[in-house]
């Protein structure tokens, strides 16, 4: 694979062809924060946390997509990509209600280390206060509504890792809501395997097991790579 | 049909036309028949049929005919004689118009149109040439205008190439709103490999405010059809779409008729006019998505998946519909394209400003005196559309600002009344050429209210994928509220300021990119007027309600009520 | 050297903060001989203070009594810090904001266990309610913010040593989570 040369925050970097931009941050220890990006899925584009900046782009652009190029000149961590992966976060903290003193996810969640990583101890904006129903038919696992980011992790490992696309997207704007089975309970879903691969990957306490106490619900994504990598191989001829 | 046949049926058609002593025109676009054009065409029908249809007395329902809010429109066209236009033609008006001619006596000269009426005079009509001059449902009216002879033209002199040259040398421009130049979207599509490509007219128009895409549709269909058969042979695909808004039914209905007759004409379908190029189109409906008008999403909602934007890279113009090559352009677009074989690309690039050449067609509304569909020649000095097209401002109002593109574009103050309207002269002024409506403005309209009105449209019309766009344009809503409504504070207004640039420069797509346009434009041209809201509480226009406290007002007179209880003594 | 005037104040809020810096044990007469407490529910101080120098307000902003209070602690204090979730963010005390204030006043006083005064009787009693809980940064300038549910002792202390050293209350990435 062809190596290319690329600056990212001033130092000179390799990488090799077709990575991107996030993935060439991260092998040389530069942390770009993500919500939506998971190794393994396909990338989205919608949280927009881990914008950079690159030189001649009008707009920063979403490094979990954006392939590194010969000669790109990336920055990182600017003081306005800075304050605006705070505001992001500040508008989904606000957007619904992440109450983390009692949610089963307090502790072990991404969007909450993720606010207080970036440096976020108050929320500049409206709380929208949107009540969400929570749907707990299903036997062992929860969603609940009020917790969702619309990071849409469920969505894809369902589609393209599991093979049900039990989950979909409902609405539209802030009305956007999770369904299974083009929208009845969960409980109800003929599609679902039950195979938790969605509330693994959950972010936060959107998906989670049913039983477990605040706090107490630890994730386990390590599956993902495991199951990939072991594809791949079959793929190519080996034994998995 | 063959070349020399469809030249030979445009010369019948025509001598069949000019043979006529009246041709009687009455508009039949929505506006027109909402104000009672299907009367007229009845009585002026019962008419005719009374007099046993003669031949030389034509009536046609017509396409829009342009001042819309004059409605219905009567244009009567007599050989050597100078058109005339009468407006709120009423059935008794239109009857007697007819008996006039038929007795040769004067006609009657109630609401008719001046002659020189500058709403008519100052336009330069390309893409609307035909509308309201023809049946849009009539394939052989359309030809009688020189209609496929582009077409012909194309697929008879030109290869691929030198259509896409052409399309260059044209220096035109997508009307949709982005503005990338047309020809060398052609040349991409072109040269980009696969075996199949396809060809997408974009008819999913959803600007308030803004109805020239339907217009077109309803009025001069074949003119899409025959743009996007030389688009087709240009870039090499075979297959095309047109995605009609889903509240368009009447658009959709006559491009489905049209598909159908131009098919049955052998101007489209297999062997296009005994050429070797073949081009089918196809309708798909829109189910009510503004979103869908972003091309990735409108691409998405095509192939039955939901209508969401993804990031580009790849363009359309790479891997467009299941991957193959395709060719996005609005419908508006294509309607040029007829024009441009027709006049010459060359004569096309005459007209214009800088580097936007040819015309515009603009959806005029708001508070000016001649609401309607217009079509301008680049670089227009707005004044001229406002004051002369216009007619003004209704009731002699002062001109206070024109919203050009949207819930994507800006305004302008008066103070910029004389910028020529072109993509780059509207872009500097911190606007948007945009797909074309343009609302005017008079001093009765509160600015931070229009900026709310345009925000609760994206807020309504995000498709929830990106951050920025689902949410920030709620709290942007929020905080404009509170303007509105008179609780805002200083620190309000620069959150506000703050979150529209993060908005704009962190949103996926154009939809959540340009949704803070509005409030930062009405910002910079009348910030005064958000801060007479927020330090004064008081809305200069008189709209807001400004009926609530903001919150640390409420709380200071709570205190200074309790200070006053003491001191009478009565305690808490 | 005069010591730092400290008032602490509870506003809709559990009192779980409260119970926090109680927490601080003895650490508390470690920090006494540079600190006095002047108003707070630990301290039998009937009316604000003038001249504070730093308040600690747990709770959220819940009713007009509290939005009374808040202006005047902010008016004669020189640091409001907001302390806790529920100062922050609103945290439980928010949770009513789902409902309109009428059909919460109905729920839980008339529809539901025992009976309660009506609206006018009953507003001599309880203060009035706002329509919606509000975090404190949303009604007045907040200086800095101490988050958890309750913060835990490290947090507190980690910010009245920084005061107490004059500088501005600056908590590490694992001091300042929600929850």
């Amino acid at each position: 694979m062809p190596a290319i040369t690329l600056t990212i925050n001033n130092d000179l970097i390799s990488a090799r062809q077709g990575q991107t931009l996030l993935e060439v941050a991260r092998e040389h220890g530069i942390e770009i924060p993500t919500l939506c990006h998971l190794d393994g899925l396909e990338a989205m584009g919608g949280c927009r946390l881990c914008l950079v900046e690159l030189q001649g782009s009008s707009r920063p652009v979403p490094s979990c997509v954006t392939r590194a190029a010969e000669g790109m000149v990336v920055t990182t961590h600017s003081d306005k990509l800075v304050e605006y992966r705070k505001m992001l976060v500040e508008l989904l903290l606000a957007e619904r209600t992440h109450t983390c003193s009692i949610c089963v996810q307090n502790n072990n969640c991404e969007l909450q280390t993720l606010a207080a990583k970036l440096g976020i101890d108050h929320v500049r904006f409206d709380y929208l206060n949107q009540q969400l129903p929570m749907d707990a038919s299903r036997e062992r696992f929860a969603l609940d509504h009020n917790r969702c980011v619309l990071c849409l992790r469920c969505v894809r490992v369902c589609d393209a890792v599991e093979g049900a696309h039990t989950w979909d997207v409902r609405g539209r704007g802030s009305t956007s809501r999770i369904v299974a089975d083009l929208d009845r309970p969960w409980g109800t879903s003929t599609s679902c395997t039950d195979c938790g691969k969605c509330v693994q990957l959950c972010p936060t306490g959107a998906l989670f097991k049913k039983g477990a106490t605040v706090g107490e619900m630890r994730k386990e994504r390590s599956f993902l790579n495991r199951i990939l990598e072991r594809r791949r191989l079959a793929a190519q001829g080996g034994t998995p | 049909m063959n070349r020399v046949e469809l030249a030979e049926l445009a010369e019948a058609v025509t001598a069949q036309q000019q043979s006529c002593r009246m041709r009687l025109l009455v508009c039949c676009g929505t506006p027109c028949v909402a104000a009672g054009s299907q009367a007229v065409v009845a009585a002026l029908r019962e008419r005719l049929a009374a007099l046993g249809h003669p031949a030389d007395l034509e009536l046609v329902g017509t396409g829009c005919q342009g001042p819309c809010s004059r409605g219905p429109l009567l244009t009567v066209l007599r050989p050597g004689q100078p058109e005339q236009v009468w407006q709120k033609c009423t059935p008794e008006l239109a009857v007697s118009i007819l008996e006039a001619e038929l007795q040769q006596s004067a006609f009657p000269d109630t609401n008719l149109l001046p002659a020189d009426w500058p709403f008519f005079r100052c336009q330069t009509r390309l893409v609307l040439a035909n509308s309201g001059r023809i049946d849009p449902e009539n394939l052989e009216q359309y030809i009688a205008r020189g209609g496929y002879d582009g077409l012909a033209q194309v697929l008879h002199e030109m290869i691929p190439d030198q259509v896409c040259d052409s399309v260059v040398q044209s220096g035109l421009r997508g009307r949709g709103g982005g503005g990338y130049p047309t020809g060398l979207k052609w040349q991409l599509v072109r040269k980009s490999s696969g075996s199949r490509k396809f060809i997408v007219a974009n008819g999913d128009e959803g600007d308030p405010g803004a109805y020239m895409d339907r217009s077109l549709m309803e009025s001069d269909p074949h003119r899409i059809l025959e743009g996007m058969a030389i688009a087709g042979y240009a870039i090499g695909a075979e297959q095309g779409y047109i995605y009609v808004r889903g509240e368009y039914p009447v658009a959709a209905q006559r491009l489905r008729k049209a598909i159908r007759d131009a098919e049955r004409a052998g101007l489209l379908g297999s062997r296009v006019l005994d050429s070797s190029f073949s081009f089918r189109i196809d309708i798909r409906i829109g189910a009510g998505a503004f979103v869908c008008g972003e091309e990735t999403a409108l691409l998405a909602s095509i192939m039955g998946r939901r209508g969401q934007p993804r990031i580009r890279p790849p363009y359309p113009a790479e891997a467009g519909l299941w991957g193959c090559p395709t060719l996005i352009n609005n419908v508006e677009t294509f309607g040029n394209i007829p024009a441009i074989f027709s006049i010459g690309p060359q004569a096309f690039n005459a007209i214009g400003n800088g580097k936007s050449r040819g015309t515009k067609v603009f959806a005029l509304c708001g508070e000016v005196v001649n609401n309607g569909l217009i079509e301008v020649p680049m670089g227009i000095p707005l004044r001229e559309i406002v004051f002369e097209i216009g007619g003004g401002l209704a009731n002699g109002a002062a001109f206070k600002a024109a919203q050009t593109g949207g819930p994507s574009g800006g305004c302008i103050p008066a103070e910029k009344l004389d910028t020529p309207v072109d993509y780059e002269n509207l872009q500097a002024l911190g606007s948007i050429m945009g797909s074309g409506g343009l609302i005017v403005m008079g001093e009765q309209s509160c600015m931070v209210d229009v900026a709310r009105f345009f925000m609760e449209f994206c807020l309504d019309e995000s498709c929830g994928k990106c951050v920025p766009c689902r949410t920030g344009t709620v709290e942007i809503y929020r905080l404009l509220s509170r303007i509105c409504n008179g609780s805002a504070s200083q620190r309000d207004l620069q959150t506000l300021e703050q979150l529209c640039q993060m908005v704009k420069d962190t949103s996926l797509c154009g939809l959540g990119a340009a949704a803070p346009n509005p409030v930062l434009s009405t910002l910079r041209w009348f910030r005064a007027e958000y801060e007479t809201h927020v330090n004064e509480r008081r809305c200069p226009a008189g709209v807001c309600s400004m009926d609530e406290l903001p919150l640390h007002l409420l709380g200071e007179q709570l205190l200074q009520r309790i200070a006053a209880l003491r001191c009478d003594g009565e305690g808490y | 050297m005069s010591r730092l005037r400290l008032a602490t104040a509870w506003l809709g809020g559990c009192s779980g903060c409260h119970m926090s810096f109680l927490d601080l044990g003895e650490q508390l007469i470690e920090i006494s001989d540079a600190l006095e407490l002047v108003y707070g529910p630990l301290v039998d101080a009937k009316e604000f203070p003038e001249e504070v120098d730093v308040a600690l307000i747990e709770g959220a902003v819940a009713n007009f009594e509290n939005l009374e209070l808040l202006q005047q602690i902010r008016n004669r204090s020189k640091l409001l810090i907001s302390f806790g979730d529920c100062a922050i963010t609103g945290n439980v005390t928010s949770l009513r904001n789902f409902f309109s204030v009428d059909d919460l006043l109905t729920a839980v006083y008339h529809a539901g266990p025992g009976s309660a005064p009506r609206s006018d009787e009953a507003d001599q009693v309880l203060p009035e309610l706002l329509p919606r809980v509000l975090p404190l940064h949303q009604v007045v300038e907040v200086d800095a913010y101490i988050p958890g549910c309750p913060p835990d002792p490290e947090r507190i202390m980690a910010a009245l040593s920084a005061l107490l050293q004059g500088q501005t209350v600056q908590l590490s990435e694992e001091q300042r989570t929600f929850g």
